[in-house]
């Protein structure tokens, strides 16, 4: 297939054989892996100079030019402290636990594609995959938490099981939505599929309303607020890593920032088009791969500051509020979109500015 | 009512038949302490009959003295007491009522926070600090110090050379 | 059919656990200890553990002369410094009869309702932190500096300012003081909408306060509760209205009443006190009348015999001030009736069978200052 061939990933690994191919296999591997260590930490700073943005201060700026290497002494200091684990804790699910966050939150990101040339690996269900193995995340939270033997990592971790147990539904009946109008699992095909028109647009109402769902359900499945009842520093502590210090307490803060970044690129990916420009306005220009990625980026950092938007302006929701919110409004709402939408696509009443203006 | 219109209303309860206090020495059964001079018309009552008489202060409709506003130990040297601050809402007068307990070894006195909740912790600050003991507080500990602390130190003979350097 | 609820209750067993709550907690402000016995998530039961910040300050004050005293009031309730000062002051004018002059009176009023915008400002950031919404600190923050300059240019203090002296305040107003004020109630005039925007309106905001926590009136003057608490649920207890002091009974303002008794009652309180303070301030600083500051006083103040008892309104609730003296320089007792204290008798009723969370907003609506319980 011509798609397959354009990503230079599969192309490299094509090309050898043997040893030589398990050596690219691990260096693609340690190339993300560096990748995505330094975006997680760009991340947080992003955060912090969005909540100085809206907070009326300045946010890190003294470390590097525009504080660009606060969050990288952080890491320094993170790394150079005492991992401290509490003496009755199990001590094997204690250390589980950050793994199993960090490895779930990190596998997600392979099948995501950046451009038409990058993209870890291309598998033809895709999205279903990244669903399935971003739901892992939460059993790292639920050992960590058991295992460090604190009451309030406890309550964290059931409040997490619950979330993230809930909001599963609805942020997958949001991608079905999606996955209806493109007929495909796999990431580029649903991509390519937006061509003419990005799938916000060429689904008008349904889409819109699915956009939104996915938008509160991810925020839900990322533990940010105001769905952040698993940390809620204000009521428990520091939730479910109460207990973690030094690399450990880093693993789970990188993971969550991993996981708001996922959320942000399938948006871009489901809703936004991924990395097609808008109108095709740099489709004529050299090194696609490097326009692919800007726009990808571009819209993904959109989304991130929005969900960035929600946290530092929105109180945190009550257990209660979170589970009448998923259960009694979000999930009929995201069934009945559901049927709408296969309704749409059926009778075609799908918006596309490429047969309008006529490409 | 005014404070004259409390004492008077006051002091016809000991005509009362209902109200049966029995005479302690002086013949009469509510003194009304004069030799200080406060701001609230101040009632002393011996302890046997504080909890009946704060309840009728409480249920007179009358006076309706629903509001405990304030609570304080007192060391009076030989004895210990307690003074209540009571206010109606509603009546817009106030009182306070003191008693005082002879027994600085274990004091003991009935409680009010079945009467007005408002006394439940002003009780354990006061056991806390005089080491008076409230009979039937549902609750009763050391507030702020340790449960091992020696002494009461708001009494007038709590000694520490360490933290209180007496002139 | 199948009973569904009890077939379920006796499959599952369920146990009540304790959770610490404090001393050291983010939502406890300070050195709070609260013992919770939950079932779940429900709080089924409340113990309170004081004394993490307790110093004896009625046992320092029987060796403090009365000058001395209003120095450690200012430790209680940090918050409302000046108005604590304020009631030792106003408790020994009393007791040796000294009418004040009236600049003096307007000076003290003034203060206390800036400690008091101050007081309610600070509250405002934090509760939107307790509930989640984490930029409500920095932008109370921000307006709450003005009036910490305010403090700083006249009284030299920040926030402990000890500005109070029996027979008058310690310096005289600052000349830009008139000036200042004016321009902060211009700013205050413009900024508390924007608070509304940003937090009153929100629909999650309006869900975790509505209903939740609700303190009945009868129970209100039963367990306690003074102040915002109190006014929250309907009653009538400012006691700047009931017992004025200082130039109170020359102002004309509105006493903040909400019926509702719940979280957002009391939130509504605060609320419109501050732009209740906003029109004091407003009437009071053009009509700064001339006159000493303080007036002649020994310099070792001596009380007659006798019991003295000050009641005022902090930001909090009604400080009572029981001074028993026995004519010496330092009294033979004194207790103060701080209105956290209290109100955390309240709370202990308040906050059963509401969840984790619940008790947490009800805890910021409660507006504890831990020194203030421990004193």
């Amino acid at each position: 297939m011509i798609l397959s061939n354009a990503n230079i990933f599969s192309q490299w690994l094509e090309s050898t054989s043997g040893l030589g191919y398990v050596l690219v296999l691990i260096l693609i591997a340690a190339l993300y892996l560096g990748f995505f260590a330094v975006a997680g930490l760009m991340l947080v700073l992003m955060e912090r100079r969005v909540a100085g943005f809206f907070q009326l201060r300045l946010g890190p700026n003294r470390v590097g030019p525009w504080g660009l290497f606060q969050t990288i002494a952080d890491a320094l200091k993170l790394v150079s402290k005492e991992i401290f684990i509490p003496k009755q804790a199990d001590k094997f699910l204690y250390k589980a636990g950050y793994y199993i966050v960090i490895i779930a939150a990190l596998i997600g990101i392979g099948v995501i594609p950046f451009s038409r040339q990058i993209q870890g690996f291309d598998i033809n269900v895709g999205i279903f995959f990244i669903t399935a193995v971003s739901s892992v995340g939460v059993l790292g939270i639920l050992f960590g938490a058991w295992g460090s033997r604190n009451k309030y990592s406890l309550i964290g971790a059931m409040r997490s099981g619950l979330q993230m147990v809930s909001y599963e539904l609805s942020a997958g009946f949001a991608v079905v939505t999606v996955v209806l109008m493109a007929g495909s699992l796999k990431m580029t095909e649903i991509v390519e599929a937006q061509q003419s028109t990005w799938f916000l647009f060429k689904g008008h109402l349904p889409a819109i309303i699915a956009f939104m769902i996915f938008i509160i359900a991810g925020t839900a499945e990322s533990n940010r607020v105001p769905f952040d009842l698993v940390e809620g520093e204000s009521e428990l502590g520091a939730g479910f890593h109460t207990e973690y210090s030094g690399m450990g307490f880093a693993y789970f803060f990188l993971a969550e920032f991993i996981n708001m970044f996922i959320i942000a690129a399938l948006t871009s990916t489901l809703f936004l088009g991924g990395w097609l420009a808008p109108f095709g306005i740099t489709d004529g220009l050299p090194a696609q791969w490097f326009w692919g990625m800007f726009w990808f980026f571009l819209k993904t950092g959109v989304i991130i500051f929005l969900l960035m938007w929600f946290r530092w302006t929105f109180p945190r929701l009550r257990i209660d509020q979170l589970l009448t919110l998923e259960w009694k409004y979000l999930l009929p709402v995201g069934l009945v979109n559901t049927v709408v939408m296969a309704l749409f696509v059926w009778k075609d009443w799908l918006i596309d500015l490429g047969k309008i203006f006529g490409s | 009512m005014t404070n004259e219109e409390l004492i008077n209303y006051i002091s016809a309860w000991n005509q009362d038949a209902e109200f049966q206090l029995p005479a302690t020495g002086e013949n009469q059964l509510i003194g009304i302490l004069e030799d200080i001079p406060s701001p609230f018309l101040n009632i002393e009552i011996p302890a046997s009959h504080l909890k009946t008489f704060l309840q009728r202060l409480k249920e007179d409709p009358e006076l309706d003295f629903d509001v405990l506003f304030n609570m304080a130990g007192m060391d009076w040297g030989k004895t210990l007491g307690v003074i209540y601050f009571l206010e109606s809402y509603t009546k817009k007068h106030a009182i306070t009522v003191s008693v005082q307990s002879e027994d600085r070894e274990n004091p003991l006195l009935p409680t009010v926070s079945d009467l007005w909740f408002a006394a439940h912790l002003h009780e354990c600050e006061i056991y806390d600090m005089f080491g008076i003991r409230f009979e039937g507080h549902n609750g009763l500990k050391r507030l702020f110090l340790t449960p091992d602390f020696e002494g009461f130190p708001l009494r007038k003979d709590y000694e520490d050379d360490y933290m209180i350097i007496r002139k | 059919m199948i009973d569904l609820k009890n077939s379920v209750q006796s499959d599952i067993k369920t146990q009540e656990y304790f959770l610490n709550m404090g001393p050291q907690h983010p939502a406890t402000h300070g050195v709070l200890r609260l013992i919770l016995k939950l079932d779940g998530e429900t709080v089924v039961g409340i113990e309170p553990d004081l004394g993490f910040i307790h110093r004896g300050i009625e046992k320092m004050c029987e060796y403090d002369t009365y000058r001395q005293i209003i120095h450690l009031t200012d430790r209680m309730d940090y918050l409302s410094s000046h108005i604590n000062n304020e009631a030792v002051a106003l408790a020994v004018e009393k007791a040796l009869e000294v009418e004040v002059s009236d600049r003096i009176k307007v000076i003290r009023t003034m203060m206390d309702e800036l400690t008091r915008i101050a007081s309610h400002l600070l509250w405002w950031g934090v509760m939107g932190m307790d509930i989640g919404a984490l930029t409500t600190f920095m932008y109370a923050f921000r307006d709450r500096e003005m009036i910490n300059e305010i403090m700083e240019e006249t009284t030299g203090a920040r926030l402990t300012m000890s500005y109070n002296i029996p027979g008058g305040v310690m310096f005289d107003l600052h000349p830009g003081f008139p000036k200042r004020v004016k321009e902060f109630i211009k700013h205050m005039r413009q900024v508390l909408p924007e608070y509304d925007r940003l937090l009153t309106g929100n629909i999650i905001f309006q869900k975790r306060m509505k209903g939740v926590g609700i303190l009945k009136k009868e129970d209100a003057l039963n367990w306690g509760a003074t102040g915002p608490v109190a006014r929250g649920s309907g009653l009538h207890t400012d006691i700047r209205k009931r017992f004025p002091y200082s130039a109170y009974d020359r102002v004309e303002f509105e006493e903040a009443v909400e019926e509702g008794g719940d979280n957002l009652a009391r939130y509504q309180v605060r609320m419109r006190e501050m732009y209740e303070s906003l029109d004091i301030l407003e009437q009071l600083v053009d009509n700064i009348p001339e006159g000493p500051y303080q007036m002649p006083m020994r310099n070792l103040i001596k009380l007659p015999k006798g019991e003295f008892y000050q009641r005022v309104e902090t930001a909090r609730g009604e400080l009572g001030v029981f001074i028993v003296s026995d004519g010496k320089k330092n009294p033979y007792r004194v207790k103060f009736r701080s209105p956290g204290f209290s109100n955390l008798n309240a709370l202990l009723k308040v906050g059963l069978g509401w969840k984790i969370a619940d008790l947490v907003a009800i805890m910021s609506t409660f507006d504890f200052v831990i020194p203030d319980i421990d004193r």
